[in-house]
């Protein structure tokens, strides 16, 4: 451990010592290697999430995995490598049901403070919409499986004084999930549990009654990283010869929220307004296309057959589409419906619900009212999205830099602040 | 100490799990309370590795329980009909068991019979060539009290060729059990390192790493104990040469072990056999038998001081991941079976944390051949980089599928004569984890001449450099080698191949276990015609992350098949993709509001 040596890492030379993991030879050099399996504690390193793939020696490895020797050389922050970190979180996004305005542990979760610093704006991979077994058997914890990223550090770390495994892998493949076996959990002491909470680098470790004792916007991940940048992104450049550019925008399956942060801008608005011009939109109350658009912006996943006809409309009128809002763009709150068959939801809704009317007992149809889809769907599930907007919602100034960036091809970046909403 | 006695306790867990199993047909809630204690783990944690094994159930799967194959090859040869066959029969979908409990029918993934497909096993017990009235006879056999044994067929060899002079052939001749062990007077340890280094023999199952060099790294790792396993875990699809190997001669077998073990060191040597080979566990156990009765194995084994060393036979439980040798390794050790992080290799921390060799049977088959025909001999066999002969399993479209030993270098388009396939069309080479490979290739030669690094070999993106680039590199495969012909509907077969990874991916990294069921979409969706250019360009984009950043051999050689099979034959891609368009068309509102529809319908139909 003491010896040091030279290693290469992007290019550029550096002594570290013989045998320290590279993640943290890394560090200690002011070079940031993404980890999210990564545990201390955890010895040997658990290698499960591949987060921390680099190059060594033209080989790609995970670096949580590697130790450093003599005339080792590092490839880390390649385009392409950072391309393949972000699509494995992505990749765990889209796999699971990361639902962050409605978790538990947004704030503190590993995997959403890492897609922040990745600017990871939507999943490039089809969301899964996964509906696996939540437990709330054991007298203590949830174990929430559909959050679970199978990192192992609980099957590793958490044991019982006997030695005992409390978390284990069951099944293999896509259906492996983590199981907590019960007697044993029992066996654990309070900090035990809610180590083992802490420990849980996403939402699916949940110790009852112990949840919300931090609150949100004190937690982990609301502190650091204020002044973070998202990465940078290039415009596109639309017509300008026109006197003012064309904007429509709906909300589909969404809760307005979208639309009332647009507003947020306040007399900024007049600013906008000097450029822009609104055609179909609840803001003008335009119901009905009268031209052709530059841009559409939709907020709400689709629920319904008019969500679809709109969405559809939409991609037809308008040049471009941008997705606003995390509904838009993964299906959000509603989306959480995809889990319930949907003769159950009717039911809750009209009949069994206790916000019904008292004495309902009918499931409203009519040929007018739009017909519900089996699942609620991401946008770009209909047609092609060519920009997204994440939040819930998004905040109003990073809206209008979006669409002002997009229309007069400026580049632009926003803050961390800006981008993040817990 | 006491954790080591536990540990060794442990390695039986398999055993146990297995009598348990062919005993109640299922391991029940009871037996793993009492496992559990016994093996003093949590109940949980015994959960994991019985649910990790395809062959344990945890709930009952029948008194005679039926696995048909449905593999690629034998989608070939009527495997819709025998299916259809027996679920008539027996009264029960695939993947069910009946009410009586006396049948239970799932699917496995191949179980190295391809030659004769379409195949089953009952109980572990081989039945070949079905047709539906076969299937039906069994199946009316079975219910009138017939033994498993007397109805079951023994799987036939196929030796379809091998060298014509002696000489030149290394496996497929004469056996004489002892006469290579004998020959190990004359050796010290090292020399016995130093012949195989100079055989250039490398590790036959597939990723021909260099058999001396693992064998001098297990030497120099100081130890009280080593193991030699024996990698007889054939799971890759297409590959059955292991079995008639170990039917033929298992003895040679054998030899190889204690060589090894002799080389390195070892006094205890471990086969890890697939489940779907139960049958021939019992030739094994013969053989190590005789073997013990007569000097072959056990202490100062032909007089030889010192050199001690047995053999077990360890049973898989289904699962592909175990050919890898540190899950297999942990498949031993009564747990899970997934792959370390290689921290260690397993010739420095193995099996139970000692030094271990691990080799496939094919490997050390041969080393008792070096030894009995000389180096000479041997290294005149074959090319420079890969001396001596290569055993290939050979399925498909063709008249004489089976096993072929050849001298490697052999031309593809000789070796596709001599199998006589008349419409070699799409050729998977080396299985599922292969590639595939067009009449472009067919000038290359089969051997480990001139290879090309793999990450070069699998990022061709023109065709035309492709086959400029490739012309004079070898081609170098485990032992898998099915051929269809022009027919043959590509993209089902593709189909097969990312299921299978699906299926049996360990599930503990993110690439493989996410990557591979997300790639099994888009292929349903260019089936269902639904994608267009850009999902084409995905799949590639995909392919190459998992490849990238998968944790073992089997996510890094998962999408090899696809990435091959775009490149040779695009054709097949775009006659089924859409133009390109801003609408999904895979989107069907109509299929959207069924459930509504339904469930309105249902409403209005109440009223009446």
């Amino acid at each position: 451990m003491n010896k040091l040596v030279n290693i290469t890492i992007d290019g550029r030379k550096y002594q570290v010592h013989e045998g320290k993991n590279l993640v943290d030879a890394a560090k200690e050099n002011g070079i940031y290697i993404p980890t999210l399996c990564h545990f201390h504690e955890v010895n040997p390193p658990l290698g499960t999430c591949r987060i921390c793939t680099v190059v060594v020696n033209n080989k790609t490895t995970t670096s949580c995995t590697t130790k450093v020797y003599e005339g080792m050389e590092v490839e880390i922050n390649t385009p392409e490598l950072q391309d393949t970190r972000k699509a494995i979180i992505e990749m765990l996004f889209a796999e699971g049901n990361h639902f962050c305005p409605s978790c538990e542990k947004s704030g503190n979760c590993d995997m959403q403070n890492l897609a922040y610093d990745m600017g990871i704006t939507v999943s490039r991979f089809p969301h899964v919409y996964s509906n696996k077994v939540v437990d709330f058997n054991s007298d203590r914890m949830i174990m929430e499986s559909n959050r679970c990223i199978l990192c192992k550090r609980c099957v590793e770390e958490v044991k019982t004084k006997e030695g005992m495994d409390v978390f284990s892998f069951v099944n293999r493949g896509v259906k492996t999930r983590v199981h907590i076996d019960y007697d044993e959990e029992a066996k654990l002491t309070d900090a035990e549990a809610l180590h083992a909470m802490n420990l849980c680098p996403v939402g699916a470790i949940l110790v009852k009654g112990m949840i919300y004792e931090q609150p949100f916007g004190d937690r982990k991940y609301d502190i650091v990283g204020k002044d973070k940048e998202a990465p940078k992104r290039e415009g596109t450049k639309k017509r300008s010869d026109e006197n003012k550019f064309i904007v429509a925008t709906t909300s589909l399956a969404g809760c307005f929220g979208c639309h009332m942060s647009l507003l947020d801008i306040d007399t900024e608005i007049l600013d906008v307004l000097e450029i822009v011009e609104f055609n179909k939109s609840p803001l003008t109350d335009i119901k009905k296309f009268s031209k052709r658009c530059d841009i559409g912006l939709i907020e709400g996943g689709c629920a319904n057959s008019e969500n679809i006809e709109v969405l559809k409309e939409f991609r037809k009128k308008c040049d471009i589409l941008i997705g606003f809002g995390e509904c838009a763009i993964m299906g959000g709150i509603p989306a959480m419906r995809n889990f319930v068959p949907l003769k159950e939801c009717l039911e809750e809704a009209y009949i069994h619900g206790l916000t019904g009317e008292i004495g309902a007992n009918v499931i409203p149809n009519h040929e007018d009212i739009p017909k519900l889809l089996n699942n609620v769907y991401p946008c770009n599930e209909i047609v092609k999205i060519d920009y997204y907007i994440p939040g819930c919602p998004p905040n109003a100034s990073h809206i209008w830099k979006v669409v002002k960036n997009i229309l007069l091809n400026e580049e632009y970046s926003i803050t961390h602040e800006e981008f993040k909403y817990d | 100490m006491a954790n080591l006695e536990q540990a060794l306790q442990r390695t039986s867990l398999m055993d146990v799990l297995w009598d348990i199993q062919k005993k109640r047909r299922y391991i029940s809630h009871d037996d793993k309370t009492k496992i559990a204690k016994e093996f003093n783990i949590s109940r949980m944690e015994l959960e994991g590795v019985i649910s990790f094994y395809h062959f344990f159930h945890r709930k009952n799967a029948g008194k005679y329980t039926i696995y048909l194959n449905c593999s690629t090859i034998s989608k070939l040869h009527h495997y819709q009909a025998v299916k259809e066959a027996f679920e008539e029969e027996i009264g029960i979908k695939i993947g069910n068991v009946t009410p009586d409990k006396l049948f239970g029918f799932f699917k496995t993934s191949c179980i190295g019979l391809s030659d004769q497909e379409s195949s089953a096993l009952i109980n572990f017990y081989p039945f070949t060539n079905l047709t539906p009235a076969k299937a039906k006879t069994i199946i009316s056999k079975l219910r009138d009290g017939h033994p498993l044994e007397s109805l079951c067929d023994i799987p036939k060899d196929n030796i379809q060729y091998r060298p014509e002079e002696d000489d030149k052939t290394v496996f497929f001749k004469t056996y004489k059990p002892g006469k290579a062990l004998k020959k190990l007077k004359d050796y010290r340890p090292d020399d016995v390192i130093e012949l195989v280094k100079n055989s250039k023999l490398s590790g036959r199952g597939g990723a021909f790493f260099p058999t001396g060099i693992k064998w001098q790294f297990c030497k120099d790792n100081i130890a009280d104990q080593k193991y030699i396993i024996c990698n007889a875990d054939e799971g890759e699809p297409g590959t059955f040469k292991d079995r008639v190997l170990m039917n033929n001669h298992p003895g040679l077998l054998l030899e190889g072990m204690a060589m090894a073990g002799y080389a390195v060191g070892a006094t205890e040597g471990t086969i890890y056999l697939r489940a779907e080979y139960f049958y021939l566990k019992e030739k094994l156990e013969e053989t190590i038998n005789d073997f013990n009765k007569n000097g072959l194995l056990g202490k100062n084994i032909l007089g030889i001081e010192g050199f001690d060393f047995k053999v077990n036979v360890h049973m898989g439980a289904g699962a592909y991941i175990c050919g890898e040798e540190t899950a297999l390794i942990a498949s031993m050790e009564g747990k899970r079976g997934e792959p370390t992080t290689k921290e260690f290799f397993p010739v420095e921390k193995g099996f139970l944390g000692k030094p271990t060799v691990v080799n496939n049977v094919e490997t050390l088959c041969a080393v008792p051949r070096i030894l009995e025909m000389g180096l000479e001999k041997y290294l005149k066999i074959g090319t420079n980089a890969t001396p001596g002969t290569k055993l290939l399993s050979v399925s498909g479209d063709c008249k004489k599928p089976g096993v072929y030993e050849i001298e490697w270098g052999m031309k593809l388009k000789d070796f596709l004569d001599l199998i006589e396939a008349k419409d070699p069309h799409y050729i998977l080479f080396n299985g599922f984890a292969g590639e595939f490979l067009s009449s472009v290739d067919f000038d290359r030669e089969i051997s480990g001449e001139n290879l090309l690094a793999e990450h070069i070999q699998f990022s061709f993106n023109d065709p035309i450099e492709y086959s400029r680039k490739m012309s004079g590199v070898g081609l170098r495969s485990g032992g898998s080698f099915m051929v269809f012909n022009s027919t043959r509907d590509l993209l089902s077969i593709l189909k097969n191949i990312t299921k299978f990874f699906v299926a049996e991916s360990c599930g503990i990294c993110v690439p493989c276990r996410t990557g591979n069921f997300l790639l099994n979409k888009k292929i349903n969706k260019i089936m269902l015609c639904h994608a267009d250019k850009s999902d084409l360009d995905e799949i590639k984009e995909w392919s190459t992350i998992i490849k990238q950043s998968s944790r073992c051999g089997l996510g890094k050689t998962s999408t090899n098949c696809l990435l091959t099979a775009m490149l040779k034959f695009p054709g097949e891609f775009q006659k089924c993709l859409l133009a390109e368009s801003d609408f999904n068309q895979a989107f069907k509102l109509e299929k959207a509001v069924e459930d509504y529809d339904n469930i309105i319908h249902e409403i209005e139909s109440s009223y009446e």
